[in-house]
Formats: C-alpha cells, sequence, structure tokens
C-alpha cells in the first residue's frame, strides 16, 4: 500500500446524507475483474442523464470541482452493499480523503485498506466546511496527517481524531495481511486447539454435488 | 456477564495487542463471484496459498441467469462466472456451481447446508453476510480486501464493536410478518441507528419466530448500519441444525450441543444500547422512498416533506419523492404497481414463498402486473416444487424462476424499466437497484402477493379477516 504523506487537494462538495454505494458505483460497473478502472463509472447515474448526455448540474461535472481529491460529504456515507468498487472508484477518479460526520462501517474499513482516509467531523464542523467551499472557487484543503490537522486555503483549520493504529498504517502504507502474517504461529496453535466440527473444522462433507 | 456476542468473540481471539486490532479467527468462509475476483488476483501476486479452503466455500449468485442457465448473454458476466471455476480449481475451494441441486443465494445456502453453526465467527463479501447471525453466530460482511486477508490467513483484525439489544415484545398481527417487524424496526432507528453496533434481537417476538423469519430479520440488520444481527440460539435453533449437511452430527451433535447451550448472553448481561418495540401494533410495512429508512405502514400515507423538521431529511424526502413519482400526502393502497418480485435472500426461503402462495393461491396477478417468484435456493426450488407451490404461483400467472439474485439488484437480465414500479421482498429501495430508473416498494411476501393481485398495495391483514386467506402461515 502507497504510504499516506502530507497531501492537499481541491475539493468537492456532493450534499447529500447517506450516499450509498449503489449510487458511488452502479452494479453493471462491478463486473470487471480487476481493482483499476473504475473510476470512469464513479456516480455514473448521477452524471449522466436519462439519455446518457452529461447533466452538467451534477456537482462533480462542474468544472470548478475538475479535479477535485478531496470529497466533501454528508452523514452515513457509503452505506448499502460492501462492494469494495465504491473505494476502488473514488480512487480511481482522483479522491484519497472523503470527509463526513459518518459513514458506514464496511466502507470506511474499505477505504483504509486502500490509502484513503475517511474523515469523521462533528456535524457544525462539516457544515462549516461546506459554507466555506461554497463560497470561494478553487478551494483546497491540507491534510497532515500525522498532526491530525486539516487546513483550508481560507486558513480555516480543525483537528481530527484517527485510530492509531489505522493512523500508523497509512503513515507507513503497512500491509495487513503481512502483519497478520506475523502471528503464524498463534494462528496455528489456535487451529491446534479448535478442531471439532462446530469450530475451525467442517463436519464430513457428506453431501457430494 | 458476557453477550453472545463477547462469547463468541472471546472464542476467537488469536491475538491481542493494546493499539491494535482484535485478530480474530474466521471459522467459515463463503466467496461469490462480485467480490472475489480481485481477492484471488492479491494472493496470486503475493504468492499466498489459501490458507483453508476446507473452510472455504463458493457459489455464483449475483450474475446467474434465472432462465436459462447455459446462456449467459452478457460476456463480463459470464467472465465473472468462469474466472470464479477457474479460481476454485486453483485454489481447492468447493464450490456450488450454476448445474448443482445445492446452487443458491450465498446466505440462503449457508444455513441450509449447516456451514452456518451458533458460535462461529462467518464471513463473506457481502454485506447481507448479517443473515447467518439468525443462528447465534458473528457473521458479517467484508470488503474485496478482507476477502483476500480471509483467503490468505483465515483471520481478521476486527475492533470490537458495541453491543447493541433491539427487544421486540408483543405478538404479530396476522397477515404482519418477519419482514415487518425488521422493515418496522429500520423506520424508527434509522438507516443510520446502529452504525458501529452488533445487534442482538431478543423478547417473545423474536422467540416465536421461526428460524427462516430470523433470517429475514438479521438479514437487513447491514439496513440500519450495523455490523452484524444475531439472535441467541435455542431449541429451534438445534431442530433447525439437526440432519444438515454439514452440521455435526450423531455424538459430534450432542457435544456440540453442550457448547451451544452456553451461548446466550448471560442474563445480567449488559449492553452499550437498548431499545425496546412493542410489536403487537405493527402494521405491514411499505417503504415510499428510496433507502430503507423510508417507511410507513400500508395504512399510512406518502409523507408531506413540509413537515420535517430537519432540513436534510426535507431535501431527502423531497428527493425520494421526485425520483419515485409520488405525490405528498397518497394513501399508500393507492400507490399501482407494474412489477412484483418475491425472491431475494431476505424473502426467498421456503416459508416466504409458502406465505405468498397462501395469499395467491386460486386467485389471478392483475392484468397490468408482471409477477416474478425467484426461490432463493434450488433446494428451496425443489422442494416448493414439490409441496406444488410453483403450480400456485405459475396458475395465478406469476413467472417460477430457478435461484439467484435476480432482480434484486439486476446484475442479469432481470431489471426493471426506467419509471417502473415494483412491488420488492428483496432489502434495498437504493435509486436504480433493481434497474435504471427503476421504483422499488420494500415489503413482505404476503404483501407483494397481494399487491400482485390487486394491482396495487393492500393491507394483507383484510384478507385475512375476510377470509380471502384460508391457509395458516407460519411466521417468516
Ligand atoms: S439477493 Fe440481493 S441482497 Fe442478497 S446477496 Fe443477492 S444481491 Fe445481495
Amino acid at each position: 500500500m502507497r504510504p499516506f504523506e502530507e497531501f492537499s487537494g481541491l475539493v468537492a462538495p456532493i450534499d447529500r446524507p447517506d450516499v450509498d454505494t449503489d449510487q458511488i458505483i452502479p452494479k453493471q460497473f462491478l463486473k470487471r475483474v480487476e481493482r483499476s478502472g473504475f473510476g470512469q463509472f464513479l456516480f455514473y447515474d448521477w452524471r449522466r442523464r436519462q439519455d446518457g448526455s452529461l447533466d452538467r448540474d451534477f456537482v462533480l461535472n462542474r468544472p470548478r470541482y475538475r479535479g477535485a481529491q478531496v470529497l466533501l460529504t454528508r452523514e452515513n456515507f457509503g452505506c448499502g452493499s460492501s462492494r469494495e468498487h465504491a473505494p476502488w472508484a473514488l480512487l480511481d477518479a482522483g479522491f484519497r480523503v472523503i470527509i463526513a460526520p459518518s459513514f458506514a462501517d464496511i466502507f470506511k474499513n474499505n477505504c483504509f485498506k486502500n490509502g484513503m482516509l475517511p474523515l469523521e467531523l462533528a456535524n457544525e464542523l462539516v457544515d462549516q466546511w461546506f459554507q466555506r467551499v461554497a463560497a470561494q472557487e478553487g478551494y483546497r484543503i491540507t491534510v497532515d496527517l500525522t498532526a491530525q490537522m486539516l487546513t483550508g486555503s481560507d486558513g480555516f483549520c480543525c483537528s481530527f481524531e484517527i485510530d492509531p493504529f489505522r493512523k500508523r498504517c497509512l503513515l507507513q502504507g503497512l500491509d495487513e495481511i503481512g502483519l497478520t502474517l506475523e502471528h503464524e504461529s498463534e494462528i496455528g496453535a489456535y487451529e491446534e486447539t479448535h478442531r471439532e466440527p462446530w469450530q475451525a473444522a467442517v463436519a464430513g462433507q457428506r453431501e457430494e454435488q | 456477564m458476557p453477550t453472545l456476542l463477547e462469547k463468541i468473540w472471546q472464542a476467537h481471539l488469536v491475538h491481542q495487542q493494546p493499539g491494535r486490532p482484535d485478530v480474530l479467527y474466521i471459522d467459515r468462509h463463503l466467496v461469490q463471484e462480485v467480490t472475489s475476483p480481485q481477492a484471488f488476483e492479491g494472493l496470486r501476486q503475493a504468492g499466498h496459498a489459501v490458507r483453508r479452503p476446507d473452510l472455504t466455500f463458493a457459489t455464483m449468485d449475483h450474475n446467474v441467469p434465472t432462465i436459462d442457465r447455459d446462456h449467459i448473454e452478457d460476456p463480463i458476466s459470464a467472465k465473472q462466472i468462469e474466472v470464479l471455476r477457474q479460481n476454485c480449481r486453483e485454489f481447492g475451494i468447493k464450490l456450488y456451481d450454476l448445474g448443482s441441486s445445492r446452487q443458491g443465494i450465498v446466505h440462503v445456502i449457508g444455513p441450509e447446508l449447516g456451514l452456518t453453526l451458533p458460535g462461529l465467527t462467518l464471513v463473506c463479501g457481502d454485506s447481507h453476510t448479517s443473515t447467518h447471525g439468525a443462528l447465534g453466530a458473528l457473521a458479517f460482511g467484508i470488503g474485496t480486501s478482507e476477502v483476500e486477508q480471509v483467503l490468505a490467513t483465515q483471520c481478521l483484525p476486527q475492533a470490537k464493536p458495541r453491543t447493541m439489544a433491539i427487544c421486540l415484545e408483543g405478538q404479530l398481527q396476522r397477515g404482519v410478518s418477519a419482514k415487518d417487524l425488521i422493515l418496522g424496526v429500520i423506520g424508527r432507528i434509522g438507516i443510520a441507528g446502529g452504525i458501529g453496533c452488533v445487534v442482538e434481537y431478543r423478547g417473545q417476538a423474536i422467540r416465536e419466530l421461526s428460524i427462516e423469519g430470523r433470517l429475514t430479520v438479521c438479514n437487513m440488520t447491514i439496513e440500519c448500519g450495523a455490523r452484524a444481527g444475531m439472535v441467541a440460539p435455542d431449541d429451534k435453533t438445534f431442530k433447525y441444525l439437526e440432519g444438515r449437511p454439514f452440521a455435526p452430527q450423531g455424538k459430534e451433535f450432542e457435544r456440540a450441543l453442550d457448547y451451544w447451550q452456553t451461548l446466550p448472553s448471560d442474563p445480567d448481561a449488559r449492553f452499550d444500547h437498548e431499545v425496546v418495540f412493542d410489536v403487537s401494533d405493527f402494521a405491514p410495512q411499505v417503504s415510499w422512498g428510496t433507502h430503507p429508512g423510508q417507511m410507513t405502514e400500508i395504512t399510512g400515507r406518502v409523507p408531506d416533506p413540509d413537515n420535517y423538521a430537519d432540513e436534510g431529511q426535507r431535501r431527502a424526502a423531497e428527493r425520494a419523492l421526485a425520483y419515485m413519482a409520488l405525490e405528498p400526502g397518497m394513501p399508500i393502497t393507492d400507490i399501482h404497481l407494474d412489477r412484483v418480485f418475491i425472491g431475494s435472500c431476505t424473502n426467498a426461503r421456503l416459508e416466504d414463498l409458502r406465505a405468498a402462495a397462501a395469499v395467491v393461491r386460486g386467485k389471478r396477478v392483475a392484468a397490468s402486473v408482471q409477477g416474478m417468484v425467484v426461490p432463493g435456493s434450488q433446494q428451496v426450488k425443489a422442494q416448493a416444487e414439490a409441496e406444488g407451490l410453483d403450480r400456485v404461483f405459475r396458475d395465478a400467472g406469476f413467472e417460477w424462476r430457478e435461484s439467484g439474485c435476480s432482480m434484486c439488484l439486476g446484475m442479469n437480465p432481470d431489471v426493471l424499466q426506467p419509471g417502473q414500479r415494483c412491488a420488492s421482498t428483496s432489502n434495498r429501495n437504493f435509486e436504480g437497484r433493481q434497474g435504471h430508473g427503476g421504483r422499488t416498494h420494500l415489503v413482505s411476501p404476503m404483501m407483494a402477493a397481494a399487491a400482485a393481485i390487486a394491482g396495487h398495495f393492500v393491507d394483507v391483514r383484510d384478507w385475512f379477516r375476510q377470509g380471502k386467506i384460508t391457509e395458516e402461515v407460519t411466521l417468516s
């Protein structure tokens, strides 16, 4: 995983609560067997009108938000399906940081696994950022993960909370599979002592089909 | 004084270290075609094997055709299915392939096969893995990176969730089912009401529910944002499991039982959150909006956005009504349908089909409605056919299909056309979920069946009262 360095990006606001992963990437695009190439399908149904033409009113189609890397949105972002295609699409489209009052659990996990930073801020703070982004074209936010600080291009700043383990994984680009495999002997020992068919073993595979 | 969750958690700790998530052992891993290809690819790139292929089981469900199994028109769907076959072959994983009599929606076949057992940890790259908690397992959905992690290590680092008790007291009315229970709960606590929690369902209404009804309840737990739903195992659970292909048998079953009986939360167990609902006045539920929290009762009306005090909720309601093409104040019973879908991992088990068939028997689907019944698994299909349920549905004018996810999410050819309105027994009514521009109303199997006959929503309780339904229906 790519380490998360200090970074600064243009902010795009999606002012809706409960944005579900079916919207982030509609199911017809889940059929790829690769991890890449999903960015073009991000918010597909919102980006386009019924006839397939681009909807210029949709915020991500507006020229002032082109190239945005920070997504500002409302509560419960990423609810619904567990599809990791949602963070893949966001990442592929350039987003590395998402700011919202809350995230759905699986989506949040999926972001961290892909070196993205889902940041939870109090509602009032999120409101503040929305106002500032609206007020100034080209508004950027700088993220300092080490210091846990966000700073806007008008100088507005706030701190954020993050789980220390998540922070370390992001900063060092740690691979969680590698970390877990450090416990190889404990995993083996667990398996040795849990061999009943209602534990880490399956009763005789009686039915073959 | 631990809870059911805490007991299972404790029993699966492989490694614990301050400042890090706990490393949990995973007993069963279910795999499907949509969320696994990139995980297997990751394994190959890193040179990892599948650590426990014997604990890993696969089937294809999302993409599969429900009419002709031999012709998958969409080449990309066909490829995804083929890739799963190849991966299972290469890594030695048991696959319930399209031709298998055991194929089905992954959350229907897990319990059916006895893969899901009390006290186990079970994961799958699919959010509705919460379903399996109905048997007293800790079961939750994971992303593809985590699928890869479980394949490689059979473990998952997890921060311990908070616990939430949802107590459902009282007795359900006739015509009100498990689906209405959970829809009613989500309507009340909201779609973010369970974030960060594992829910344990308790109370009289849960005890009285069949296992299949409990599966329905736990299935939709993810729709209130919770990680997982669970029900403490009881005699119904044990009876359900006896004789299932992968459940322990004979002496082993007896010993398993000794363990399973220790699992229920202690009487003095404490939960981080607790809510109580009296369900005796729950009516059949119908969703009016574009997420499962936008819910009302059959006796209700489409809400007026102006009545929401909260600005965000008001705008969300306005957007939802525009998408759904509904007028504020309109009675729910005035909503007319184009399609009716009875299927999905929420409501396509045998009891669901029996309940729907009891409503349908001897009646005809309205001329304006296209109705479709898609059994959750090939086993369900076979059992239903053995009971003659397929005839009941076909005679009424429903289509009777092969098992799969089908129009729950329309990754196969079963989709709504833009603007079509559907009464669906599935679990999500998001914009475009059942097809681009499609409009979904979430309901129970009995309500869907009645709507198919009437052409619009009706209160199925009235049909019971009026003697239009003569069979006894098990709760589900
Ligand atoms: S039936 Fe629907 S909710 Fe269930 S696994 Fe299939 S797509 Fe997901």
